[in-house]
Parts: structure tokens; C-alpha cells; sequence
């Protein structure tokens, strides 16, 4: 009851911060033009900013915020580590590297699905990676390996990135390190298509996973002995959350802080059970994010602040706060 | 619910001795099984190859009528309640919280718990005696209290056999003889108890049966009276020891001697 409750809340909370994102996220409209625009009678440059700019980098802000505080979720169930987040096991070092690559390259400009291509070719092949070395020779996977090995992995793609960065130009390194902090300014119809492909049919196939979770965090011999195929739930787990992250990170770039944070103040206020917990995080992720997005763009307007220091500099104090106020109970 | 392994032998890692070696065994039905033996005697992994979580070597374990691989895990997770020797909770959890976990192999992946579900919750919050405790976090539990709020998750599961590695390890013995006095009725009730344990003496006292395993093999398997023989028990634990009987309970009893005075009685 708690937690229809409190989704319902956060259902409204995304559909406001979709709304004010729109609104207010380009300075000159009116409500008026926004709404003229969202039921298809606006003017046309209106309605091209609403329909062609504004509510995608919206709805793609839902998605990706959503995804990563989801994977995040998973990952810190899955790994039964607090610290857990969805670029721990390598993801964003692999995507990062894809991406540095093709900037370096000079291809980005030709294509323009080539950027987030690459980068997702980066962060499968840093999933393919560290999936083979933590399968073990019984073909058991070992979560403890995986947490070492998606570290390694995700070191060496650094590695990588500042191999190339060293050699670029000045100009590149300074596309390379602004995709690196993340935005949403690419966000198109297609982009959101791809990533909502990715995210939604995850969200229903990690929900039904949810209880095998609350399982899996009290230790994988238990849960076996309580009715789960461990393994078969660690495969699933991992891969899909991986790819949600790995859609994520290839259309808005590494935004830190929301899989970490998000899953962990919904914990606080509302325990424990994945059930709750992950269909929570999906909305709340994906309501901070528009919201962080949002502020971003108009803070100092028209200069643009990284999404992932505006996520770190509101999601800090409200977590620290949360915090806190769980020690005193 | 009967258990049986033919020839069971298991090996961790394939440069490493069998941790079980050529273990058969029988818990008939209804009985309160004890498993005995020295640190690292394949106790534990007798349990995990009753359970299916490790794999035979040679031989087979098998769970009712067939072998336990041919179980799915949520179809065993209905018969059998198993308490491991150790587990740690990741994020914090309510005592009623965890004990509600042994209902999930009832409930599909997202049907809710109906009032039977409730009903079997309350009964072993109640017959492991923690019903208030039910809402405490599990972190702020004592050992004690913590064992029995892992009994009482296995009994939630109403299986019809139970398995437990060392659950009254770091009980008082109020709690102690709380545990066994509730295994010993489980048995009574028809339900199959399988339990591995230190404690000798309280085992001669309360099973039916009792397996001693000695570095991987059968030492010695029967009734309390045919296992409890000074010289299998002293060659299996290293240690001399003398045989007795309790005077309060009546049943055997083993008394450690210290290794001077053997020495001088040799």
C-alpha cells in the first residue's frame, strides 16, 4: 500500500518535471505556446523546439535517469555491495573508450548514430569482457570476480581514453571530455526510441526477477535453498542491466551519481524489498534526471552545466540528509 | 521426505582430496537425523550435495525419489527448509521481513502472500519464539536470536523435511535445548530433520540416528548406541575420550579426557 502510494507520487512527479522541462527548458516560450505545441496547434518554430528538441531531451532524460538508478538497483542486489553502481563493472569505461575513439577518429560528424554506436560497442565489449573472466571453469559466475574484473576492465579502458586523448587535439579533447560528463543535448526522437527499446521491456523482466533479488542480497547458498536458480537469475541480472546501462551511457554519456544515489535513498525511505524498490527507482531516477537536466540548462543560461555536477551538487545534500536522518530513527 | 546418497563423492577443485568420499547413507522417513564429525569431515558438504548446490564427483544424493539434480530449486524450496551455517544480510532487513522470504517458493514472481502465507509466518515467529522481535532489524538481532530467525524462515517454507548445518552453534542453552526441543517435535510430527552438529552429546540425546564422518568417509552410521564406541570416536576426533552414560537423560554421553591423564593411564 506504502508503495502504490509513493509510486503514485512519483508517477506525478515525472509527468511535472517532463512538463517544466518543456516549459522552461528554452527560455522564450510561453505556456501557452507549450501547450499549443503538445496538442499539435502551435506555430511552427514552437512547435519544431517543443516537438523536435524539448520533449525528447525530456522523455530521454525519463528513460536514462530511470535506467540508471534501476541498474544500479540490480547491480547492488546482484553484487550485494552498497557501493555498487551501473558503471562498476566497467560499462562506462567501455562506452567512453568506443566513443573517444570515434571522436578521434573523425567519424562523428559523417554519421550521427556512429557516436552512440560506438560507444555501446565499447560497453558490450567491456560486458563480454568481464562476463568471460568471472565465468569460472564450472560455468558458475562468480560475483566477487565480477566486481574485480569489471574494475580492471574499466581501468584499462581509461588507460585507453587517456592514450588517445593525449595524442588529439586540443579541440577534440574537449568534445571527448564534455561526452564524457554526460548530457542530454543529443536526445532525438530516434535516440529515445532506442533507449526506451532497451529500458522498458527490462523494467518488466527485472520486476519479475524482483523477489529472486531480495533473495540474492541475503546471499546466493540461501537463496538457492529458498527456490532460486542462482544462476540463471545472475546471468539474467547482469546482462539486462548492463544493457540498460549500456543504452544509457551511449545516447547521454557517463552521468554519474544517479544509479548510486537514487536506489539507496529510495532504500532509506522505503526498505528493502525489490519489488518496491526497483519500479521506485525507475521513477525517481528518471524524475531527478529531467529535473537535474532542467537545471543544468537554465542555472547560468545560456552556458550549459554538466548534467553530472548538477546530479552530484542537489542529489548530494538531499542523500546526506537522508542519511542521516536514518542513523537518528 | 527421505534422503539418500549412494557412493556420494565429492571433490571442490579436481588437484584437491574428495571432501566426501564414497559417503552412502539413509534418513528414513519422519526420523531426526544427526551428522556428526571433526572440523572439515565433509559435514557441510554433505548438507550442499543433500541440497544440490555442489555437484557429485561419483555417486548420487538423492531427495525422495529421485536424484536432488532432477529438483527444481523452487519445487525442493517447497519440501525442504534448509538453514546454512552462516549467511549476512546485504541491506537491512525486519525479522518478519526475512522470515516471510520462506514463503516465496509458494508465491509465483509477483503474486502477493495470501492468509495462509500470513498464517505460516506467524506460526513460526511463534514456535521459534521471536514474535516480538517481528519488527526489529535483523542487524540488531543477537546471534541467538538470529539463528532463530533463520529456523523460523525454514519452517515458514511448511516443508517436510528439514535441513540445518550447526543452527545452535552460538545459542545459550535455554535457546539450545529451545531449538532441539522443536526439532525433536518436528521429527515427532512426521517431518524429516537433518542436522549437522558439534555437540555430541546433545545429538546422542535428542536423534533417532547419527552419521559420523571422519576426513570424508563413513566412520560410523546407526543408532546412538552403535556409534557412540570409545574407539571409532576417539580414532575419528584424534582425542581420547570416554564413553558414559548421562545420569539425568539416561542416554550416552562422551567426556573429552584431558591428554595427560590418558597418557598416564596408557
Amino acid at each position: 500500500m506504502r508503495g502504490l502510494v509513493a509510486g503514485a507520487i512519483l508517477l506525478v512527479a515525472v509527468v511535472l518535471a517532463v512538463f517544466f522541462s518543456v516549459r522552461y527548458g528554452a527560455v522564450h516560450l510561453s505556456t501557452h505556446d507549450v501547450l499549443q505545441s503538445l496538442l499539435g496547434e502551435g506555430g511552427a518554430t514552437e512547435s519544431f523546439i517543443v516537438l523536435e528538441h524539448l520533449l525528447p531531451r525530456a522523455l530521454l532524460g525519463v528513460l536514462v535517469g530511470g535506467g540508471l538508478a534501476l541498474a544500479g538497483a540490480v547491480f547492488q542486489a546482484l553484487l550485494r555491495n552498497p557501493l555498487a553502481e551501473p558503471y562498476i563493472l566497467g560499462i562506462s569505461g567501455g562506452a567512453a573508450a568506443g566513443a573517444v575513439l570515434a571522436l578521434a577518429l573523425g567519424l562523428t560528424s559523417a554519421v550521427s548514430w556512429l557516436l552512440p554506436g560506438a560507444a555501446f560497442a565499447g560497453a558490450l565489449l567491456a560486458i563480454a569482457l568481464v562476463f568471460g573472466v568471472a565465468i569460472s571453469a564450472d560455468r558458475r559466475l562468480d560475483v566477487r570476480v565480477l566486481l574485480l574484473s569489471g574494475v580492471v576492465v574499466g581501468a584499462f579502458f581509461s588507460a585507453c581514453i587517456a592514450l588517445i586523448l593525449a595524442l588529439a587535439e586540443a579541440e577534440m579533447v574537449r568534445s571527448a571530455v564534455l561526452w564524457m560528463m554526460g548530457s542530454l543535448a543529443g536526445a532525438t526522437w530516434r535516440s529515445v526510441g532506442v533507449v526506451a527499446a532497451y529500458t522498458l521491456p527490462a523494467c518488466l523482466l527485472l520486476l519479475a526477477l524482483a523477489r529472486a533479488l531480495n533473495l540474492m542480497s541475503i546471499g546466493e547458498e540461501t537463496a538457492s535453498y529458498l527456490g532460486t536458480e542462482v544462476e540463471t537469475v545472475k546471468r539474467l541480472a547482469y546482462g539486462v542491466a548492463s544493457m540498460v546501462a549500456a543504452a544509457g551511457v551511449a545516447f547521454a554519456g557517463v552521468i554519474g551519481f544517479v544509479g548510486l544515489v537514487i536506489p539507496h535513498g529510495v532504500r532509506l525511505v522505503m526498505g528493502s524489498d525489490h519489488r518496491i524498490l526497483l519500479p521506485l527507482s525507475f521513477l525517481a531516477g528518471g524524475a531527478f534526471l529531467t529535473l537535474a537536466d532542467l537545471l543544468a540548462r537554465v542555472l547560468l543560461s545560456p552556458a550549459e552545466i554538466p548534467i553530472g555536477v548538477v546530479t552530484a551538487f542537489v542529489g548530494v545534500p538531499f542523500f546526506l540528509v537522508l542519511l542521516r536522518r536514518s542513523l537518528r530513527a | 521426505m527421505t534422503f539418500e546418497t549412494r557412493s556420494l563423492s565429492v571433490r571442490y577443485r579436481p588437484d584437491a582430496a574428495r571432501a566426501l568420499d564414497e559417503v552412502s547413507m539413509h534418513v528414513p522417513d519422519g526420523t531426526l537425523y544427526a551428522v556428526l564429525g571433526p572440523n572439515g569431515s565433509g559435514k557441510s558438504t554433505l548438507m550442499r550435495a543433500l541440497l544440490g548446490t555442489v555437484k557429485p564427483e561419483a555417486g548420487e544424493a538423492r531427495v525422495g525419489d529421485r536424484p536432488v539434480g532432477q529438483w527444481k530449486r523452487r519445487e525442493l524450496a517447497r519440501a525442504v527448509g534448509a538453514v546454512s551455517q552462516r549467511e549476512s544480510t546485504a541491506f537491512p532487513i525486519s525479522v518478519r521481513g526475512l522470515v516471510e522470504m520462506g514463503r516465496y517458493p509458494h508465491l509465483g514472481p509477483l503474486r502477493s502472500m495470501t492468509g495462509e502465507d500470513r498464517a505460516a509466518v506467524d506460526a513460526a515467529l511463534e514456535r521459534c519464539l521471536i514474535r516480538d522481535l517481528a519488527d526489529r532489524p535483523v542487524g540488531t538481532l543477537s546471534g541467538g536470536e538470529f539463528q532463530r530467525t533463520r529456523i523460523a524462515r525454514a519452517l515458514a517454507q511448511t516443508p517436510s523435511a528439514l535441513v540445518l548445518d550447526e543452527p545452535t552453534a552460538s545459542l545459550d542453552i535455554r535457546h539450545e535445548m529451545g531449538i532441539l526441543g522443536l526439532l525433536r517435535r518436528s521429527a515427532d510430527e512426521g517431518v524429516t530433520v537433518v542436522l549437522v552438529t558439534h555437540h555430541l552429546n546433545l545429538a546422542a540425546r535428542f536423534a533417532d540416528r547419527l552419521l559420523l564422518l571422519g576426513e570424508g568417509r563413513v566412520a560410523a552410521e546407526g543408532t546412538v548406541a552403535e556409534v557412540f564406541r570409545a574407539p571409532v570416536l576417539e580414532k575419528v576426533y584424534g582425542w581420547p575420550l570416554s564413553v558414559t552414560r548421562d545420569p539425568v537423560s539416561g542416554s550416552p554421553m562422551v567426556t573429552p579426557l584431558d591428554d595427560h591423564s590418558s597418557r598416564s593411564r596408557r
